[in-house]
Formats: C-alpha cells, sequence, structure tokens
C-alpha cells in the first residue's frame, strides 16, 4: 500500500562529489605482481635490506595462501596481476622537503577536499599527512611536533630515519603472515604514516592521514603504524577518497597500534571511498586489517570508525588486550547504500587480567545494501575479571536491503562477564509521514533519524570531524527516501 | 478556510469516503462523530495527505488553494496540523529537537527568521503550562516510551508551540482518564481563537463536554449523514448512533 516504500526503493542518484581526477605527471609501475616488481618498489624507496627481506618473506608466504571466502560480501574474483602495484607522482628523488615541492595539483586536490596542506593557514589544530596514490605527499605541522620529541611522518621516511623503530614494531601486532590481504600488503606497501609518541607526552594535536587513490587500476596498499609509549596520548584520524571509475579498485591496508603502560591511542577512521554507482559499477574493495596490541598496563585503545563508502567493505579492527587492566573500544557506523557490501565488526582478544572491552556497532542498510556485523569476543584462560560489553544495533531503510549479525564468543574464563545486546529496527512509513506532517521532508526526516541513531558513536569523534560524518552519512542515505 | 467537496478515497482498493461535504470557517470548532470504522480518521489522513490514501474524487479547497495536490510538509507548513490517534515513537531524536526542526520549516515557509535554542527554549516554556505537560518528556526522545494519555498531551503541546490554523485533532480523548482529559481540553480552548479553526474527530461525545463545538456532523459510512449544532452531540449521547442510522433508512426510503 505505501508509496513512501515505493519511492524509498527509487534509489539514490546523488553523485558520489570527490569522484575527480587530478592531472599529475605519475610515476606507475606495469600491473603484474613477482619478487622483481617487490626488489624494484624497495629500490625506489631506498629501502634497506631488512626492509626488503621482510617484503619478500611475506610474499613467499602469500603466495601459499588462498582468499577468504568466509565474510558475507560477494565479488567476482581479483585478478592481482591485472593490479599495478606501484604509482606516484613524479616528484624530486629525496621526496618532498616543503610543499613547494609538491606538485600544485595535488596541493588543489587537497583543498577541493576541504584539505588544506598549507599549515599556516590553518587555523584548527590538526596535523595531516597526505598519501596520494601509493605515496606520502605531505606532512603538516612536523617541527612543532618534534619538538615534544614526537614523530609523525610518512612510513617510507621512518624506514630510512627510524630503521631501529620500524624494525622493532613492524609486524608486531599483524604479523606478516596474518591473512591473506594482509600478507600481500607486507610484500606490496607503498607508504603511509608512522607515529610515535614519547613516554609520558600528550599529543597536543590531533593527527591525521588523509589517503587519496587517483591513478586507475592501482592497488592501495599503505600502512600505518602508531606506537604509544608509556603514559602518552594521541588522537588520530584517517580520511579517504577516491575518484569515480568504472572498474573496481582494491585498497588493501593494514593498521598497527601499539599500546605501552598507561597509554591511550584514540584512532578514528571516515571512510568515504567511492562506494559505486547505484548500478554497483565500479567502487573500492576496501580491505583492510586494522588492530592495537595494548601492550602495557591500564593502557587503551579506542577504535571509531565511521564508514559510508567503498564498494565492499571488510574490516575488523580489533584490540589484543595483553596489558592487566588494559581497555579496548570499538564504536562504528557502517552505512550502505544502493549495491553497497560491507561485512565489519572487530575483534576483542581479552589476555590480561581484568581487562575490559566495549563494542558499539551502528549498521545502516539503504537501498539494496548489504551490511554484516561480526565480532569476536576471546576470554582466555588467564583473564581473570575481564568484561565485555557489546551492543549491535540494525536500522534498515527500505525493504531491499539486509542486516545480519555474527557475534562469535569464546569464553575461557569463569570470572568474566559478558553481556551483548542486539536490535534491529527500521524507519517506517509512520515514522517519515509524522514527521512530514510536521513540515519536516521525508530526507531531513530520515538524517534526524539516522543521526539520533548513531549518536552514541559519533559523540567519541572529534568535534570537527563529528559534523562532517553527520554530512558524509547525509550525502550517503541520499535519494534513499522521497 | 476549508472547503470540502465530495470528497471521496479508497484504502487499499476499498471505498472508505463515499463522499463527503463540510465547510469550515475561520475561528469556528466543528466537531466529526461516527461510529468505529465509519471513516472519521481516514478522513484527517486525507487531509493531511497520507500516502495510500487515494483519492478518488472531489476536491478540498484551503485558503483558496486545492489541498490535495500538495506535499504532506507542505499542507504542514501551510497551518494544516493533524494530532494522531496513534503518534508514533522516534527513538533518538529528542522531543525539543523534533518541535524545534519543525517549527523553524514552519517559520521558514512563512518568512519569518528561524528561532535559536535560547528563544526556542523560552517560546516552550510558555507552551508547556498549556498542556501542563512534564519537562522531562521534552528531553526523551518523540514519543518513546510514553503513556497514551502523554502521547495525547504531547501532541497538543506541539500544536500549541506550531500554532497552526487548521487543527485536526483524531480521538485525541481516547484512553485518557478525566482529569488529563480536562486539562489537554482546556489546552485546546486556550488555542481557540478567531483567525483559527479546530476539527475534534471523536467517537463519544464526552470531549465535547469541555470543548463545545459550534458544529457537530456525523459521519457513517462515509458520508456525512447529519449535521447540526452542538446540541446533536447531546442527542447522539442520549439516542446512540442506531438512531442516526435508522433516521437516515428512513429518509433514504
Ligand atoms: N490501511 C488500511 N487498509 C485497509 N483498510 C483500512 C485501512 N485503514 C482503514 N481502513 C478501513 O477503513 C475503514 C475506516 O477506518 P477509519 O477511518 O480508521 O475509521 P474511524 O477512524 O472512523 O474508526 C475501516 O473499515 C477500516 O478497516
Ligand atoms: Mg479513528
Amino acid at each position: 500500500m505505501s508509496t513512501e516504500t515505493d519511492r524509498i526503493e527509487q534509489i539514490a542518484t546523488q553523485e558520489y562529489k570527490y569522484g575527480f581526477v587530478t592531472e599529475v605527471d605519475t610515476d606507475v609501475a606495469p600491473p603484474g605482481l613477482n619478487e622483481d616488481v617487490i626488489r624494484m618498489l624497495s629500490a625506489k624507496k631506498n629501502e634497506p635490506e631488512f626492509m626488503l627481506e621482510w617484503r619478500l618473506k611475506a610474499y613467499r608466504h602469500w603466495l601459499t595462501m588462498v582468499e577468504p571466502t568466509w565474510a558475507n560480501v560477494h565479488y567476482p574474483a581479483i585478478d592481482y596481476q591485472a593490479i599495478r602495484y606501484y604509482a606516484a607522482p613524479r616528484m624530486k628523488p629525496k621526496g618532498p622537503d616543503s610543499l613547494d615541492e609538491v606538485d600544485k595539483e595535488i596541493l588543489r586536490t587537497y583543498e577541493k577536499l576541504g584539505i588544506s596542506l598549507e599549515e599556516q593557514k590553518r587555523l584548527t589544530g590538526v596535523a595531516v599527512d597526505a598519501v596520494f596514490d601509493s605515496v606520502s605527499v605531505a606532512t603538516t605541522f612536523k617541527d612543532k611536533l618534534a619538538g615534544l620529541g614526537i614523530i609523525f611522518c610518512s612510513f617510507s621516511e621512518a624506514v630510512q630515519q627510524h630503521p631501529e623503530l620500524i624494525k622493532k614494531y613492524l609486524g608486531s601486532v599483524v604479523p606478516y603472515s596474518d591473512n591473506f590481504f594482509a600478507t600481500l600488503n607486507s610484500a606490496v606497501f607503498s607508504d603511509g604514516s608512522f607515529c610515535y609518541i614519547p613516554k609520558g607526552v600528550r599529543c597536543p594535536m590531533e593527527l591525521s592521514t588523509y589517503f587519496r587513490i587517483n591513478t586507475a587500476d592501482v592497488g592501495q596498499f599503505e600502512r600505518t603504524l602508531i606506537v604509544a609509549e608509556e603514559g602518552s596520548y594521541v588522537s588520530y584520524l584517517e580520511g579517504c577518497t577516491a575518484p569515480i571509475r568504472d572498474t573496481n579498485q582494491l585498497h588493501a591496508a593494514v593498521v598497527e597500534l601499539v599500546a605501552l603502560d598507561d597509554a591511550t591511542i584514540k584512532y578514528s577512521t571516515v571512510q568515504n571511498w567511492y562506494p559505486g554507482d547505484k548500478e554497483g559499477r565500479g567502487g573500492i574493495y576496501n580491505f583492510v586489517t586494522k588492530r592495537g596490541k595494548c601492550v602495557g598496563a591500564r593502557s587503551k585503545i579506542s577504535w571509531t570508525q565511521v564508514e559510508t563508502g567503498s564498494a565492499i567493505t571488510w574490516k575488523y579492527p580489533g584490540c589484543i588486550l595483553q596489558g592487566d587492566d588494559s581497555i579496548g573500544e570499538f564504536y562504528s557506523v557502517a552505512v550502505v547504500n544502493n549495491l553497497q557490501q560491507a561485512d565489519t565488526g572487530t575483534k576483542m582478544i581479552h589476555i590480561g587480567k581484568n581487562t575490559r572491552s566495549t563494542i558499539v556497532s551502528k549498521g545502516i542498510s539503504a537501498g539494496r545494501g548489504q551490511n554484516s556485523y561480526r565480532g569476536l569476543v576471546k576470554i582466555l584462560k588467564k583473564a581473570s575479571g575481564a568484561r565485555n560489553y557489546s551492543q549491535c544495533d540494525s536500522l534498515l531503510i527500505g525493504d531491499k536491503c539486509g542486516a545480519h549479525t555474527f557475534p562469535y564468543l569464546e569464553v575461557s574464563n569463569s570470572s568474566s562477564q559478558v553481556e551483548h545486546e542486539a536490535s534491529t529496527s527500521k524507519i517506517s512509513d509512520d515514522q517519515l509521514f509524522y514527521c512530514r506532517q510536521r513540515g519536516i521532508k521525508s530526507e531531513d526526516a530520515v538524517n534526524m533519524i539516522v543521526n539520533g541513531y548513531c549518536k552514541e558513536v559519533f559523540k567519541q569523534l572529534p568535534m570537527e570531524f563529528a559534523v562532517e560524518a553527520q554530512k558524509l552519512l547525509g550525502v550517503s542515505l541520499e535519494g534513499s527516501v522521497g | 478556510m476549508l472547503k470540502i467537496r465530495g470528497l471521496r478515497a479508497s484504502v487499499g482498493g476499498k471505498e472508505i469516503l463515499k463522499g463527503v461535504d463540510m465547510a469550515v470557517n475561520a475561528g469556528e470548532v466543528h466537531a466529526i462523530m461516527g461510529p468505529n470504522g465509519s471513516g472519521k480518521s481516514t478522513l484527517a489522513h486525507v487531509l493531511a495527505g497520507r500516502e495510500g490514501y487515494v483519492v478518488t474524487g472531489g476536491e478540498v479547497v484551503y485558503e483558496g488553494k486545492n489541498l490535495l495536490e500538495l506535499a504532506p510538509e507542505l499542507r504542514a507548513r501551510e497551518g494544516v496540523f493533524l494530532a494522531f490517534q496513534y503518534p508514533v515513537e522516534i527513538p533518538g531524536v529528542s522531543n525539543t529537537y523534533f518541535l524545534k526542526a519543525s517549527l523553524n520549516e514552519i517559520r521558514k515557509h512563512r518568512g519569518l527568521e528561524e528561532l535559536d535554542a535560547v528563544d526556542f527554549l523560552s517560546l516552550v516554556r510558555q507552551k508547556l503550562k498549556i498542556v501542563d505537560i512534564d519537562q522531562d518528556l521534552l528531553n526523551r526522545p518523540v514519543n518513546a516510551g510514553f503513556s497514551g494519555g502523554e502521547k495525547k498531551r504531547n501532541e497538543i503541546f506541539q500544536m500549541a508551540v506550531l500554532e497552526p490554523r487548521l487543527a485536526i485533532l483524531d480521538e485525541t480523548d481516547s484512553g485518557l482518564d478525566i482529569d488529563a482529559l480536562r486539562t489537554i481540553a482546556g489546552g485546546v480552548n486556550k488555542l481557540r481563537s478567531s483567525d483559527k479553526a479546530i476539527m475534534v474527530v471523536t467517537h463519544y461525545q464526552r470531549l465535547l463536554h469541555y470543548i463545545v463545538p459550534d458544529f457537530v456532523h456525523v459521519l457513517l459510512d462515509g458520508r456525512i449523514v447529519k449535521s447540526g449544532g452542538k446540541e446533536l452531540a447531546l442527542e447522539l449521547e442520549e439516542k446512540g448512533y442506531d438512531w442516526v442510522q435508522e433516521e437516515v433508512g428512513a429518509q433514504s426510503r
């Protein structure tokens, strides 16, 4: 009977507003993957021997692995030989020392995306590392941070400047053999961000990496490593966009976080990769491994993610709670519209005593989107007094979409407490009509309801980001109702 | 203000309104009475523009405009307000936030400046007294977990804030105890004015002791079969709907 529902089915024709391509002179590798490509890549980056060895070890291991199929997502087989594993805007061999050396087109790209790399103009206290295709093109506020002993630079630079730290921590949370995509990343990762907060330092500004895929057929494989020494604090933001293309592009990143005694790392993502068009053509495959290790006692790692983009999202930011009394948190909003698919959730591994974890997952499905929450809470034998609270909510807009929940629980300790709550709700025609009868049009009503539903997660985000996330959600759901 | 002529409407392929005629002028209160299932809520929903109610004939002119052409939100902004028989819950959206958004949409439409949080709250404080609504309810999500009576109160509170030109109250009295009924009716009476009209849809006459109508219409099987002054409500109270039914039957025989 309801035409509200019919309209809900007239799916978004809203265009992805970040879908432009930047014309820059780019140095790209030919498609294909073999040991020579890896050697070439490592040589271009002038990497020390240990790095190349690590890559090759990963590559050889990867050859023995098969792509996972357990996730509730469907896509045609990826031809790994058709992907280019390296693309970089041509610059002076050493990489940019100042913004003057960065291609003007690239700077303009970031301006268009609302990110000014000209730090002097920035009033907001956010330091940005901009990654364009495979390479970090600029890092702002570096000097100011260096004064506090904070290292914030591109991964490549860290390999050159701080090899001892890289050697110590690379792969310490996500080993090179971890899973198919992480292992591929370990072999071919191009760049990413590195961040080190020394003992007792509270990082005075938000650190941020902004990822941008530009070149066609390029796989983006970045790696982020954040190390927080004893008693330190850092809040880190990650944003992503890509041009509109009608072929799929692979993004297989790895993020490793290490928190020592009493350290806190807050990691927020607003993921807005190109989701594909309304027929499901194109879009990014976002297959990402993110994991944090609370190595020290009383340390804390908190993941907040707002996932609006990508054709397919496959990611489970997790925490290994090794230190006693350590805390892991996961706050997530995942939106799928049109033909998007998301299989996302978290893993909380309780090892230390009195470790605590909180999971708040808010899935939103519209159009013909399919959204799955997959979460593992594992409490090991030694983790006495461990506690977990999980809340998984699904919101459906229209009746062609789906929500699925796969909670896994492995408890080997009888003194631990685990609590799980789940709900599924639907934005009903009655709700929309009620709003419209009060003068609020359907689209605004949906935004209002969705924002209300996501409040708990948004309040975890830094202010500016929360506003952006709210807007993004509005855009992602545009056209999902009348 | 409102002219309904020969209005026919069906729901799910079934004709419910079979030619409704009535005229409402500014300043008037009209009661629409009728047994359950006679089409009262259908009439209210058709006027408000609920999707799924298909108008198959007739016309509705509101303030000189073809009301049936307007999207529901535009009707609301033009001053048509429906107090729902079953107000829906909207979890996660605070009552005040919702009402502020609503009021500002209406104000924008009328070329007025939007109210900021401070002005809005002082307006709310002023209106709170009209229906004696618990302030706690304002911070809770819209209707979520409200009792039946609280939901009805909230509807009238919204009406007080939004100041509609034409308010349609659908069974606002149902499920209320006598004290609540008195307060709500008192609230509605305070909102009566020479430039506003109210349509009170009710199954029982008891509300009409408190909100005294200027006109009473009896809706029976999708038609208004009898209209009169407030004394018609009393007559109905005494003789029941069967009486009208018989009378109408006798006439058509
Ligand atoms: N959504 C609907 N689908 C089918 N029939 C409906 C629907 N809504 C109302 N009706 C029918 O329309 C008739 C009038 O209903 P309604 O207008 O709610 O009456 P009232 O408010 O006078 O009790 C009833 O027979 C009812 O069953
Ligand atoms: Mg009714």
